[in-house]
């Protein structure tokens, strides 16, 4: 790596405000000391660019803004990113679904590779991942002139606030046309967005139905202002949604305080919970393999200790 | 409508998989190997489109060394209809295999291709995305449901959050999420009646693609391990705990 150009970070919003991991996926930016520039892509992005353009750390916000970009197309992302793309020594977002999507098709686009999910970035070229459901740990050295990655968001710092960054307009290039957004349907919940909630239960498939699953975890992540979570045995027998699976195929979560109740521990859930601060699990058999990641773990009936454990806790404000 | 459908063989979703004392590699010497799960899916859903009337014909296609032969048997025992082999002892990268189904596509010009959200290996999740922008097509990632109208397949994606709805013009690239289906058992007779079909083999070299690494795996570790925890006795002396050791009081 001779010359250091510069970095661009993707940033992932919803129409009137940043994604959280966006502050983390910028602070994993300045690794290189090269300047950073943050692209907002949308309809009506004003307000999100204003907000980005605090970050600390930014040299500018591009914003490109179309009225066909206000559910974003892989294909779409794509064109705009492979347009500047020779600017940049780094192309990184937030590792998400959202990202997932589109940096690949960046990356065959200039025919570089993409290293998923970065849990640490060595040097300029060289970064750390795991491979195996978490079980494994590799590091790899790209050989390619620019780096296009995701980053573990919650590996990294969140970027002051407090700057004045200028943001400039990008014109966008025309629709692609290879596919029409429909619809969506978002999960409505009062909770906390799992992905960066502070407290997060979890149940099992032991918790038997989807009412047992609602009638015991809700009123504790109630109490706790905790988000809720699910195996995916438990989203597979339709007690839980899709979207609050956590795991390998799921969401990563590393929240403070993690609660897995009727929980085996299988790996590709604990891929999903491992870095959590500390994690209370509730299982009756000794030796679920969840206990092996617990820091606290209590072998009990989840039915007898879970309406205990509600009954014993302050209820929040 | 034709369907191509990409399986990766891997180490068996319930093994665990170890480093060797080198560091140099993950050990998989003597592992049991199946079918990537959300491959499954793909084969799965191609099956019941053809069964749906909607597909013609579904041709599996496997990229690695002759011991590939067996997640192809499994395709073709679950109902596929061809398989091909691009052999090759070359390790794989995303992109790699994104040129190298490229060239595939070419020669079959199918409709339809479906590809696992990622593979549970080297858990990438990109050689889909990277084959669409190849193939310059629509992409429809981690779907969960699959609807052919006109000349167009019509998705649910599983995103952060909830779903969202595509409609994409063929031929396009999907991949599958784990929702999509419950893949069949194969029964012994049908694996059998699959052992005595032909797979057809192109060695990866005929295709005329570049399939380098681009990145080098300098050595691998296990993960640092939590620090091992403490058995409580009650729930009440799960809250002291939490209280007196890490100053949380729920
Ligand atoms: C490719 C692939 C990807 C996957 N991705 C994910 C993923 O992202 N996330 C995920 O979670 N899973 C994933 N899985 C599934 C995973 O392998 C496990 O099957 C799943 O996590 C098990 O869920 P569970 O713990 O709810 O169920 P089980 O394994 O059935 O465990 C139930 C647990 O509850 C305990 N229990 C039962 N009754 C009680 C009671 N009354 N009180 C207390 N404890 C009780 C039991 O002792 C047991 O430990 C994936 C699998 C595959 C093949
Ligand atoms: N060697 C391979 N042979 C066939 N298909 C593959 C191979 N490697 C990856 N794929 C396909 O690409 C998907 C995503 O893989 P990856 O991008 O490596 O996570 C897999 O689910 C397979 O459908």
């Amino acid at each position: 790596m001779n010359k250091l150009l510069k970095v661009l970070v993707l940033a992932e919003h919803d129409g009137a405000q940043l994604n959280t991991s966006v502050y983390q996926s910028v602070s994993a930016a300045q690794t290189w000391g090269a300047p950073v520039d943050l692209l907002i892509i949308g309809k009506a992005t004003n307000a999100v660019a204003k907000q980005a353009s605090s970050l600390a750390g930014l040299q500018r916000v591009l914003r490109v803004d179309a009225a066909h970009l206000e559910h974003l197309l892989a294909e779409d992302a794509a064109n705009i990113i492979v347009r500047i793309a020779n600017e940049y020594q780094a192309i990184l977002a937030a590792n998400s679904s959202f990202s997932r999507n589109i940096l690949p098709r960046v990356a065959a686009m200039l025919d570089v590779a993409m290293i998923t999910d970065v849990l640490q970035i060595n040097g300029s070229n060289t970064y750390t991942r795991s491979i195996y459901a978490g079980n494994v740990i590799s590091t790899v050295q790209s050989l390619d002139v620019t780096q296009i990655l995701t980053v573990h968001a919650s590996n990294f710092a969140i970027t002051k606030q407090g700057a004045d960054a200028e943001i400039v307009e990008l014109e966008a290039p025309a629709i692609s046309s290879k596919s029409r957004w429909l619809s969506q349907q978002q999960s409505q919940s009062h909770r906390p967005a799992l992905s960066s909630a502070k407290v997060v239960v979890s149940g099992g498939r032991s918790l038997g139905s989807a009412e047992k699953f609602e009638q015991l975890l809700s009123p504790l992540a109630n109490r706790l202002g905790a988000a809720l979570g699910a195996t995916r045995a438990a989203v597979d027998a339709g007690y839980a949604p899709n979207d609050i699976q956590v795991g390998q195929t799921g969401v990563v979560v590393a929240p403070d305080l993690y609660i897995a109740i009727g929980v085996s521990g299988a790996i590709q859930h604990t891929y999903g919970m491992k870095d959590s601060k500390i994690v209370v699990a509730i299982n009756h058999d000794p030796n679920a393999s969840i206990f092996q990641v617990a820091d606290y773990g209590l072998v009990a009936d989840l039915f007898e200790a879970v309406p205990e454990l509600i009954a014993s806790i302050t209820p929040a404000h | 409508m034709k369907i191509l459908v990409a399986v990766k063989r891997v180490v068996d979703y319930n093994i665990k998989v170890y480093v060797k004392p080198d560091g140099s590699n993950v050990d998989i010497e003597g592992l049991k190997m199946s079918m990537n799960p959300f491959d499954e899916n793909a084969v799965e859903e191609s099956l019941r489109l053809k069964e749906k009337g909607i597909a013609r014909e579904v041709v599996a296609v496997s990229l690695g060394n002759t011991l590939n032969q067996d997640v192809l048997r499994h395709a073709l025992a679950m109902g596929a209809d061809r398989a091909i082999l691009v052999e090759t002892d070359a390790e794989l990268q995303p992109l790699a295999v994104a040129k190298l189904l490229k060239a595939v596509v070419e020669r079959e010009n199918p409709d339809l291709i479906l590809l696992g959200k990622q593979a549970i290996d080297s858990d990438a999740g990109q050689a889909g995305q990277m084959l669409a922008a190849l193939l310059n097509c629509g992409q429809g990632t981690y779907v969960s449901t699959i609807n052919i109208e006109n000349d167009e397949v019509i998705v649910t994606r599983e995103v952060d959050g909830g779903t969202e709805t595509l409609a994409i013009s063929l031929p396009a690239v999907l991949t599958t999420d784990l929702r999509l289906n419950e893949p069949r058992f194969v029964k012994l007779p049908n694996l059998m009646m699959a052992r005595k079909k032909q797979i057809e083999t192109i060695a990866a070299t005929d295709l005329g693609v570049v399939a380098e690494p681009r990145f080098n795996v300098l050595n691998v570790s296990a993960p640092p391990t939590r620090k091992s925890g403490i058995r409580v006795n009650s729930v009440q002396e799960l809250l002291q705990k939490l209280s007196d050791l890490e100053g949380i009081t729920l």
